[in-house]
């Protein structure tokens, strides 16, 4: 080679430089897809929203009509926001104190306790038991929880009620608690845990003030991903926890009762089957508020899950 | 015993600096040895890291361990105080005695073994927790003392590790908002809070400036009358200036499965072996033909 190089000697190939920039604007538009959908799903939502707002009056007329009985029945025309609104803060409640114990338990023992070998075999099974349709959980509950644990020791009037529905969504949850809490375990530098174990500390004082401490913004993070998972659970809820939206802001769990969620398939297709007016356009407001609701939850769970990373 | 040698300085007419320093030695190794370390071999599952320890060191001694990358020294100082347990694959073969005690007894505690025996890591590891609660979290495990009572031991930990001037007025600040050489300091602080025997560093300077590094090495002449100290590092000058005793460590490859085996070459006085070495290996790493 002698002399100067001419531009196009370090053009390339043009044919792959066609091929890249396909490739960024095929993945780009997935991409945009995603974002599309979800802000038709909340336009979707806040439209129909707007339509029932509207038609009962901007003051929640018919929400806030005295004159009816509390009670969730939206073919008469009854929305007591606070009736499915306690059913699913019980049922979440409920389903967190299944899942924290359970879930933070096993994270510790995989990540701190397990023999590698033991923790080979069981955290891909933890991660399989998160992707279970609820569906089938449903069932667990029905034939399971129901007859077995909850009958026998409480032997509540309904054999669906809030207390089994409860108990099935906290095991649902159980793993996404387990997974996410033993990322942010094994975060921990390990330095951390020689550190204490060079001054003589055991393992269990080890892991109660050093690595959970450090850990505790990724639990924090597990525990709102979770419970806003338990909050927006959906099935469990409407095969388990009664349907029932005649024990107004009851809150003794095994009554039968009606979350949010369980409302929503109700009007939608289920036994309070309607398509027009107020008692359908409320699925929408409903909707919008669990979206909000579940959001906030994910949104704070992520700030924290961003301060785990920023630690280390 | 540094005491006692300092009294006969006093009474005795002033013997030659390096009369008394080889007397001291000698005292040293014939009384009973801190470690006493015979054909220690460790594997990790089938490779077997280092083979054929024999070591004894003595008490209020600076110990170096020298050697290439891979030549097991650091295995080594992980089985002065049992930290090697935490490895599932680590078997350990060969006698490791602590004033007399098989410290791979079945009856031996290691988290007792670890209290009298510190370590200070390579890189410095203080808690996410306040400067006063890093040093004050081996005191609270032990339990039993008073507020007071902890707060001195704090403050006489910081001061012994050349730390407190520094630190003083915020004790409740984050420790990770130290320097790193601060940091390497309050791990030292923190474990001379536990009131240990031996302090073992595991390349304790590697990751600091030489300003650091020189503080580092002034505070372990400083407290050497009160700990026994072995020190791993990569320095060799480091070994030459702080040790009384250096044990240099090189890698034997298996020509077989092409893997290397640690092996110790020699150990003897620091001075003997950058002067006069006995095995041409450790002459030619001291003088920098090799390693």
């Amino acid at each position: 080679m002698n002399g100067l190089l001419a531009v196009a000697d370090l053009r390339g190939d043009p044919r792959r430089r066609a091929h890249d920039r396909r490739m960024r604007r095929l993945l780009g538009g997935s991409a945009l897809v995603t974002i599309v959908v979800s802000a038709l799903i909340l336009f979707v939502l806040a439209r129909g929203t707007l339509d029932f707002l509207r038609s009962v009056g901007w003051d929640f007329g018919i929400l806030r009509d005295s004159s009816k009985a509390p009670g969730w029945f939206p073919r008469r025309e009854r929305f007591d926001l606070l009736t499915i609104f306690t059913g699913s803060v019980i049922m979440g409640m409920i389903a967190m104190l299944v899942a924290v114990p359970l879930g933070l338990g096993t994270a510790v023992y995989l990540s701190e306790f397990a023999p590698s070998k033991v923790r080979k075999v069981l955290k891909p099974i933890v991660e399989v038991l998160a992707g279970i349709p609820s569906v089938i959980v449903g069932y667990f509950a029905l034939k399971f929880i129901a007859p077995n644990i909850v009958n026998p020791i409480f032997s509540p009037d309904q054999p669906r009620n809030m207390l089994v529905s409860g108990l099935a969504i906290g095991v649902l949850v159980v793993p996404i608690m387990a997974s996410i809490s033993e990322d942010a375990l094994r975060a921990v530098p390990s330095s951390l845990r020689e550190a204490s174990y060079g001054i003589g500390a055991r393992k269990s004082t080890t892991t109660i003030r050093i690595v959970l401490p450090a850990a505790v913004s990724g639990i924090v993070a597990a525990f709102i991903i979770a419970t806003s998972r338990a909050i927006g659970e959906t099935m469990v809820a409407a095969m388990a926890g009664g349907r029932d939206g005649s024990g107004p802001r009851t809150l003794n769990p095994l009554e039968p009762g009606l979350t949010m969620t369980a409302a929503m398939t109700n009007a939608a297709g289920g036994t309070d089957q309607v398509n027009s007016g107020a008692p359908f356009q409320v699925l929408f407001f409903v909707g919008l508020l669990l979206f909000m609701m579940t959001m906030t939850l994910n949104v704070i769970g992520d700030r924290f899950v961003q301060r785990v990373r920023q630690q280390y | 015993m540094s005491n006692e040698t300092a009294g006969n300085l006093s009474v005795t007419a002033v013997p030659l600096i390096s009369e008394v320093k080889e007397r001291q030695m000698a005292n040293e190794m014939s009384e009973s040895p801190v470690f006493a370390v015979k054909d220690l071999s460790v594997k990790y599952g089938e490779f077997r890291a280092v083979r054929d320890v024999t070591l004894d060191i003595g008490e209020h001694q600076i110990t170096a361990f020298i050697g290439p990358s891979g030549c097991g020294k650091t295995t080594v100082l992980r089985c002065l105080n049992r930290m090697n347990d935490f490895i599932d694959s680590a078997k350990v073969e060969g006698l490791v005695e602590y004033h007399g005690v098989d410290l791979y007894n079945s009856e031996v505690n290691p988290n007792e073994v670890r209290r009298r025996i510190g370590m200070v890591f390579q890189k410095p590891n203080p808690f996410p927790k306040s400067i006063f609660d890093n040093v004050a979290y081996g005191p609270r495990l032990v339990g039993g003392i008073s507020k007071s009572d902890l707060n001195d031991l704090v403050e006489q930990s910081l001061r012994r590790a050349a730390l407190w001037d520094e630190v003083k007025d915020r004790l409740k600040a984050s420790a990770l908002g130290l320097s790193g050489g601060q940091q390497q300091r309050l791990c030292i602080a923190r474990c001379i809070a536990v009131q240990p025997d031996v302090i073992l560093m595991d390349e304790p300077c590697s990751a600091l400036d030489p300003i650091a590094t020189a503080r580092i090495e002034d505070l372990m002449q400083e407290i050497k009358k009160d700990y026994t100290i072995i020190i791993v590092t990569h320095n060799m000058q480091q070994a030459a200036r702080v040790s009384d005793r250096t044990a240099f460590f090189t890698t034997e490859v298996n020509t077989e499965s092409d893997r290397r085996t640690g092996v110790m070459v020699e150990f003897d006085l620091t001075q003997k072996i950058f002067s006069v070495p006995s095995d041409e290996r450790t002459e030619s790493y001291v003088t920098g033909r090799f390693g």
